[in-house]
């Protein structure tokens, strides 16, 4: 029986042709009923639509049968996930210590100059989106970034425009 | 398994896996504690409950089980000083406008700190602005008071079973709301309120109505009549220290007429009118007019429960509005009718233990001919409040009377405010109707109690009758989902929202636990076994209205007038 995603998720509108929440059925329908089922499909729900908005957090609510409050809560716990859209990379600025000392400070403060945007924001084009991590283990590299799963080591500022012309085509 | 510990230097046999808090409560020995509700929210959330464990440093007592041998210290210098520190830091981003708050001198918050010393704040801590939710017209939320306790999460999710608050966020951030930061207008809440009483400070607090009434009272071109609930005759007293149970309704009825009220009449008279017409419906039902089992429709909690999360249910629930709304309903028509006034110029107050009883009144359904049957409503709470601000000497006032004629009530309109009052109720006169006898035994013992779930069977006729009654909506939960898997199987259910039913309402006075529940409830018992008539259809004021007016039960005038319908809501 085709039932339209409108049926499925009353909140949901506009997306009645929307493929991708047919393969997020896939994933619900693959977890539902298990303990510790909601990250998993958060996990995808992330991948297939880029980031969680509000509709689709609720459309798992509903296909796992959950409180949205539950849903809601773990969403905006987990600094992974993201209720904003999310550029096409992710530009990541380690700020663990080697890194930070090593001027990794310069790396955002040149890197927000040159795509007008501040750390957590995304391009208007979304083509980037601009965020610290943690260590990521790679101190030898120090000061590091990476781009989506690119890493780049040992950087200085002068080397940022450089970096961020190779993604822009 | 019976283990040896040591507590502040002296043995103890305690049970083995009982946290170090449940043991020390047990044996006396008081160790503060502020996010900790027994059975409910046991998380170690605010550090207060620290204590020193021989060999493992602090722990939090709330959590920390008991082994063989383990030594405890729960009151040393360090403690104090640590404990203190963890309410300095707790009050660093608190709002200090306790003179003004509506919860100062009845807040934990404030209550701990006084009790540990606190006598400054060395920190003052960076604070949030949030929006007040106040879009319900049942609730308000104030997050710039919470301190994340998370006591309301868990009343809400493991008593309630409705999960509409959680939090969200993390660290500095953390917010206890609704999903994406909705109003609880906007999401699936019963609105019973139990968070209220679940909440240490006031950042969960009803919606106040007291200026609405106080401007009604004051137009004289308005007849204004009031109605009690059952369950506010047995806590009214606590907001003015007395003990919990202490029946008060005879010094109520006077201060409602200090505070100028026209007529003060009774919610218990239309408790009585719902039995006529809900035993009524039982009996159609019992012959195969509409689905068993049926559930009562007393609650405005439940209601807005069962709306949202079960709505295949709505045709077993009784057409039958709530005693609230048939008692306005008879006001504005009945009575209205009888005196000669203008059903406009009728103005009806409730006073109620509850919380959702404000949406209830505001609902669409509950209008007569364009017309709310219900035009205010104040909780136990606003109402002791406004005894306060007009100088009443509450304690101290010669007891009166309720007006004839809708304050003339039997016993068993009187129970309706605690769980399996109803069904003992709408039993006394239902077994009277169908087999023509007396029943013997008045009190129905087995509907009593406090138990979440419990099970009676009567026989009419030769027919065996099973009915179930519920406190708590978790429990209504778990029942439902019984019955529609089929594996329970009832005739008549009554469901109460809040545990113990209307006595442990959320609109009732702060502290409402079990033990003050209890007490309440046993207030009720003994009006019922103190009343001439214990019998709604030995009501000779109801008898009058079917009479004169009604004609019989579930007749097309007491449909017009005294039942309603349902709407489904969504859960999500």
């Amino acid at each position: 029986m085709m039932t339209t995603v409108k049926d499925r998720c009353p909140g949901c509108d506009g997306n009645e042709q929307d493929e991708r929440y047919d393969e997020l059925d896939k994933v619900i329908a693959e977890y539902k009923g298990k303990p510790g089922a909601l990250i998993p499909v958060l996990h995808a729900a992330q991948k297939i639509f880029k980031y969680l908005p509000e509709e689709v957090q609720d459309y798992v609510a509903r296909g796992l049968e959950m409180s949205p409050s539950e849903v809601y809560g773990v969403t905006t716990f987990y600094s992974f996930f993201s209720t904003t859209p999310q550029g096409e990379y992710k530009i990541g600025v380690c700020m663990g210590t080697a890194c930070y000392v090593k001027g990794a400070g310069k790396l955002i403060e040149e890197i927000e100059k040159e795509l007008g945007i501040s750390v957590g924001e995304t391009t208007p084009d979304e083509k980037f989106t601009l965020v610290q991590t943690r260590c990521i283990g790679a101190c030898g590299l120090a000061p590091v970034l990476t781009v989506n799963d690119d890493v780049h080591g040992r950087l200085t500022p002068d080397e940022i425009p450089g970096i961020l012309a190779k993604y822009r085509d | 398994m019976v283990v040896n510990i040591t507590i502040n230097d002296q043995e103890f046999e305690v049970e083995e896996g009982k946290t170090i808090l449940a043991v020390a409560q047990d044996l006396g020995i008081k160790i503060p504690k502020l996010c900790y509700l027994k059975d409910k929210n046991e998380i170690g959330a605010c550090r207060v409950c620290i204590v020193e464990v021989a060999g493992n440093g602090y722990q939090p007592a709330c959590t920390f089980p008991v082994t063989d041998g383990l030594e405890v210290k729960t009151n040393t210098p360090r403690l104090r000083e640590l404990r203190r520190l963890n309410m300095e830091l707790i009050l660093a981003n608190h709002p200090q406008d306790c003179l003004h708050c509506e919860r100062s001198t009845n807040c934990e918050l404030q209550s701990l700190a006084k009790e540990l010393g606190v006598e400054e704040v060395r920190f003052s801590g960076e604070t949030i602005d949030y929006e007040l939710d106040d879009l319900t017209p049942s609730i308000v939320r104030d997050p710039n008071k919470c301190i994340q306790c998370r006591r309301c999460v868990s009343v809400c999710d493991k008593v309630q079973g409705v999960k509409a608050l959680f939090p969200n966020h993390r660290g500095f951030d953390t917010l206890i709301s609704p999903a994406f930061n909705k109003s609880l207008d906007e999401v699936a809440c019963a609105l019973c309120g139990q968070c209220i009483h679940a909440c240490p400070v006031a950042a969960i607090k009803e919606k106040d109505s007291t200026e609405e009434v106080w401007e009604i009272l004051n137009d004289e071109d308005k007849q204004v009549v009031v109605q009690v609930a059952p369950a506010v005759r047995v806590s009214l007293g606590e907001e003015f220290g007395l003990e919990p149970g202490t029946l008060v309704a005879d010094k109520l009825v006077t201060a409602c007429r200090r505070l100028g009220f026209d007529q003060v009449f009774d919610t218990v008279f239309g408790a009585d009118l719902t039995i006529m017409e809900e035993g009524n419906e039982l009996l159609a039902r019992l012959e195969g007019e509409g689905p068993l089992p049926m559930l009562t429709s007393c609650s405005s909690g439940w209601i807005k429960y069962i709306e949202h999360f079960h709505s295949d249910f709505l045709p077993n629930l009784s057409s039958c509005k709530s005693p609230q709304q048939m008692f306005g309903a008879m006001a504005k028509s009945y009575y209205a009718e009888t005196e000669n006034i203008n059903r406009e110029d009728i103005v009806v107050v409730s006073i109620m233990p509850c919380t959702a009883k404000k949406f209830e009144a505001a609902r669409t359904e509950m209008e007569v001919d364009g017309v709310r049957d219900v035009d205010h409503v104040i909780t136990t709470r606003e109402f002791a409040k406004m005894i306060k601000m007009a100088g009443i000497d509450f304690v101290n006032l010669p007891g009166e009377e309720f007006d004839a004629p809708l304050g003339i009530t039997t016993g068993a309109g009187d129970i309706f405010g605690v769980t399996g009052g109803v069904m003992e109720a709408a039993l006394r006169t239902v077994y009277e109707e169908v087999t023509g006898d007396e029943l013997a035994k008045l009190k129905l013992t087995d509907v009593r109690g406090f138990d979440g779930v419990r099970e009676a069977s009567i026989e009419l006729n030769g027919q065996e009758i099973k009915v179930a009654i519920i406190n708590g909506l978790n429990n209504a939960n778990e029942v439902l989902e019984a019955v529609k898997n089929g594996k329970k199987e009832y005739h008549f259910i009554e469901v109460m929202g809040c545990p113990g039913g209307c006595v442990g309402g959320g609109g009732q006075p702060i502290p409402t636990n079990d033990e003050i529940i209890a007490k309440r409830g046993a207030g009720l018992y003994s009006i019922d076994d103190k009343k001439k008539i214990r019998k709604s259809h030995q009501n000779p004021v109801i008898n009058k209205i079917y009479n004169d007016y009604l004609k019989e039960p579930g007749s097309k005038k007491a449909h017009h007038l005294l039942h309603t319908t349902y709407k489904a809501r969504d859960r999500y």
